[in-house]
Parts: structure tokens; sequence; C-alpha cells
């Protein structure tokens, strides 16, 4: 036994595998990474068990919250995917004025601190707003009404959709949609048949992304929706109040928004596999 | 006939170029990449405008800049084959086949009929129901030469057909080419930088250089040497 370890040892000396200081500063790094990533997910596995979870997903707050978020966030993917896709081709086609000004804007929200869009917005929807006021006059409030938690959304999380589908269709290759012209087939034709088939598992992964960051929305939704049970109280809002006073709630809600949040992940890992088997 | 007068300011030079096609006759265009070979086919497809110029097919007008006439690609009947012979990856190779048909509201019968029909004469009847992104290069090229004709074009444009093929393939995508041309009775114009292409397939080789005509005759008594740049 003894003697199998001795030499078991030298041939893993004698391979490549000697540990000398570059694997270990690799590992210790790998390591220091992955802990600190995963450690946090773990501590709220750990605390959280499986019968207070499925006692408390019973809660009215919980279940208010989960289908408002739910509702909320396939209202605001449906719009960006139908009004941004044939926006990101019109962008990504056409040269007009202002154009580097509008693909700032389009990358704006990823670095501006969600809860300043949500002061923006509400300056300009709100009651008082330069927009919110003759809305007012007429009786229509946006502020603080599931419509905020909406526009909050796809003000933050649109920016993921709108990149990804204006590259993609820069990087197809024209040929495609030359010849399909060629052939007799209209502009909408050549969209729906070829260009969108074309970049659609691209256009997935970007709408993925879209709903997961449009789910996790707090700062802008709760400067411009408030934070009212059952009408813009989303999850991360109802993981704040739950915090606050009844902690079951805040990590129910949270082990839930881990949960999707990995789906996700996942979901979007096999559409960036399939894309690599298709090329 | 393709009868085609054009000028179009391009980044290095002025393209200004005549050109005529027979029907039944391979007229290849030769010259050194960026030359204007491909910018031709494209102005001729209605993919590029002209600065100025006529392009008249079968003594229909397709384009005259005086007059404003410019008719869209999807119009022109123009069977147009790219460098990238551009199959639909996402799509069957019948499918494929039938797009131009398709897109022009033919009958669902007369689409399956000439679908099957232009499958078979490309040898490709066998490949109907595979994803297109699965063949190779010869069978692209095939498949793109199909849909095209399947169309029933006036004229054929195919940009460097033979790029991505090996020796075997280059054969028979020629005899096919030239079959079609023949039977088919229209206009073909073919662009190619290989010597060895135009003359096995060519009628007539025009030699542009810098977007300029150079030379114009029978592929085989084609000079080594361009006068106005000395390319070979």
């Amino acid at each position: 036994m003894k003697q199998n370890m001795a030499m078991f040892l030298e041939r893993f000396r004698k391979k490549n595998y000697r540990p000398n200081l570059t694997y270990l500063i690799a590992g210790v790094l790998i390591a220091a990474v992955t802990f600190y990533l995963a450690f946090p997910i773990i501590a709220l596995l750990i605390r959280v068990t499986p019968d207070m979870f499925f006692t408390t997903l019973k809660d009215p707050d919980v279940v208010r919250a989960l289908w408002l978020s739910l509702f909320t966030t396939v209202i605001t993917l449906t719009i960006v995917i139908v009004v941004g896709t044939p926006f990101a081709y019109f962008h990504s086609r056409y040269s007009y004025p202002g154009k580097v000004v509008v693909d700032t804007l389009i990358d704006l929200p990823l670095v501006l601190p969600p809860a300043v869009a949500g002061v923006a917005l509400l300056v300009l929807y709100g009651r008082a707003g330069i927009l919110g006021h003759y809305f007012n006059m007429f009786g229509i409030s946006i502020a603080f009404t599931t419509l905020a938690v909406i526009m909050a959304q796809i003000f933050v999380a649109s920016p993921f959709y709108l990149r990804q589908a204006k590259s993609l269709f820069e990087q197809l290759d024209p040929a495609y949609e030359q010849t399909a012209r060629t052939l007799g087939a209209s502009s909408f034709r050549i969209l729906a048949l070829v260009t969108i088939p074309m970049t659609a598992g691209g256009l997935i992964s970007g709408a993925v992304m879209t709903f997961g960051r449009a789910l996790g929305e707090f700062g802008a939704t709760i400067m411009f929706a408030g934070n009212l049970p059952g009408v813009t109280q989303t999850m991360p809002l109802a993981v704040y109040v739950g915090m606050e006073g009844d902690i079951n709630v805040g990590l129910t809600i949270s082990i839930l928004l881990v949960i999707i949040s990995f789906a996700i992940m996942i979901v979007v890992r096999i559409i960036q596999k399939m894309e690599a088997a298709r090329a | 006939m393709l009868e085609v007068v054009i000028s179009k300011q391009l980044r290095e030079y002025t393209l200004n170029l005549t050109l005529r096609a027979q029907p039944g006759e391979i007229t290849v265009l030769m010259g050194l990449n960026g030359s204007g070979k491909s910018t031709t086919l494209n102005i001729v497809a209605g993919l590029l405008r002209p600065d100025a110029g006529t392009i008249l097919l079968n003594d229909r007008c397709l384009c005259e800049t005086r007059e404003g006439i410019d008719v869209p690609p999807d119009c022109r009947d123009i069977g147009y084959v790219l460098q990238n012979p551009a199959v639909f990856p996402h799509m069957t190779v019948y499918e494929n086949v039938a797009f131009g048909l398709r897109a022009r509201h033919y009958p669902r019968p007369y689409v399956s009929e000439k679908t099957s029909e232009w499958m078979e004469h490309l040898q490709i009847s066998d490949l109907a129901q595979i994803k297109a992104g699965r063949l190779s290069g010869g069978q692209k090229q095939r498949v793109a030469l199909a849909r095209a004709l399947a169309t029933k074009p006036e004229l054929l444009m195919l940009d460097e057909p033979f790029t991505a093929l090996d020796q075997e393939s280059t054969r028979g995508v020629k005899d096919l080419i030239r079959n079609f041309v023949r039977e088919m009775n229209i206009p073909c114009v073919l662009v190619t930088h290989r010597l060895l292409d135009s003359q096995e397939i060519g009628d007539r080789a025009l030699v542009i250089c810098r977007g300029v005509m150079e030379w114009e005759g029978s592929p085989g008594q084609m000079p080594e040497v361009c006068t106005i740049c000395q390319c070979r």
C-alpha cells in the first residue's frame, strides 16, 4: 500500500502536476473567487429549511409579490422584444443623424445607478413632473402604479436586449438578406424568415438576460413606483420589507430569486451551447 | 440581352463600365480583387445604385438614373448567387430552393412541383430534408444555383461560384451552369479571377481593372498582362 502510494506520488511529481508556485497561486485565486461568490448563496440555502420555505411560500404577501413580479416582467419582456427587435434592426441597418447619441443612450442605463433612473422617471412622469403634470390634468396617474413598475423595468433592463440584438444584426453577413431580396422577398419577409431566425439564439439569450434584470429590479422601482403590496411591491421590494419585518418572507423570496436566477443562467448556457454546435 | 452602361464613384477609383451579355452565353467578368467586378454585379442586381447609367434587360429598363428609374432588386427577375452562396442554414434544402417561389406567392402545388424539379436537375433531391447549414461547399453551391434558377430568372449572375469548391465539384457545377444557360437561353454574367475557369466556361470574357474595361474578347485569347496597371 505504502509502495503504491509512493509510486503514485512519484508519477504525480514527474507529470506536469508538479506543485510549483504558479499552481499554488492559481489554486488560491480560483478557490477565493469561487468561495466568495458561492458562500453567500450557500448561507442563504442553509438558513432556510424546506419546511419553512414551503410554508412561507403560501404567505399572501409572498404570493402577491411573486405574481406581480412575474406579471410585470412578462409585460416588460414582451414590450422590449416587440419594440426593441425592429428598432435594433433599423438602427443597425441605417445611418442617421445622432446615431452615436442613440447608441450612448442605449448603453446609459447599464452604468446609471437604478435609483437615479427612478428619480429621472419620477421627475418626468410624476404627478408634478414635466409630462406627468399634463397626464394628471386628464386624470392619468403613472407614478406609484403597476405601470410605473413596468416602465422602470423597461428603462433599466431593455439595454441587455437592445445591445445584443443590435450587435447580432450588425454581424450578420449581408449576403443572406441581399440574396433573399433578389429572390423577390419583401423586407418584412426577409426580417421574419431570414434575419430573425438566423439570430434567434442570440436574441433569446438577450431576452433571458433582460427578464432576469427586470425581475431583480429594485432601485428604479422603489423610487418611481413605490412599495405598495399587490400594486408595486415586486419580489426584490418584498425581500427588503421582509428583512425589516417577517424575516422568513424575505428569506423565502430570496431563495425563489436565487432559483429563478440559476434557471436563467442554465437557459442561457444551453442556448450558447446550441449556438456553438450550430456554428 | 443585358445592356449595362454605368458609372459609380468608388473609394479609390471611378467604375466606368459598358457591358453586354447575350442570351444563352456566359460572359465572364475577370479582374483582380477590388477591380469592381462584384460591385458591377451588385449594381445590376439593384443592391447598389450607380451614380449615372442605364441597365436594360431584354429591352426592359431596370435602371435609368436621368429619369429616376430604379427597379427594386425583388422585381428585377435576376438570379444572383453571391460569393457567399448564402444558403439559409436554418432552412432545409427544400425550403431554400422554394424560398424565391414562395416569396413570389406562387400556388403551393406549383411551388412543390418546381422545387422538386429543380432539386432533381441539380441532383440534390436526396438532401431535401437536410438543414442547409450541414451541407458541404459543393452542395451549398448547388442549392444556391437551384434556388436562383427556380424563379425562372431572365438573367443569371454568379460571383466567384467555384472558390469554395474542390476540383470535382467545380467540374460538375460548371457543366450545370453551361447546360442551364443554354437550355433557358438567358444571359449569364460570371465573375472569376481564375483564367482557367474563364477559358473552360466562358463564351466571352471581359477584363476590368480599377473600374475600367481593359479587354474584351474570347477567353482563349486573353492577354497575360493588363496594359493599364501591368497586373497579372
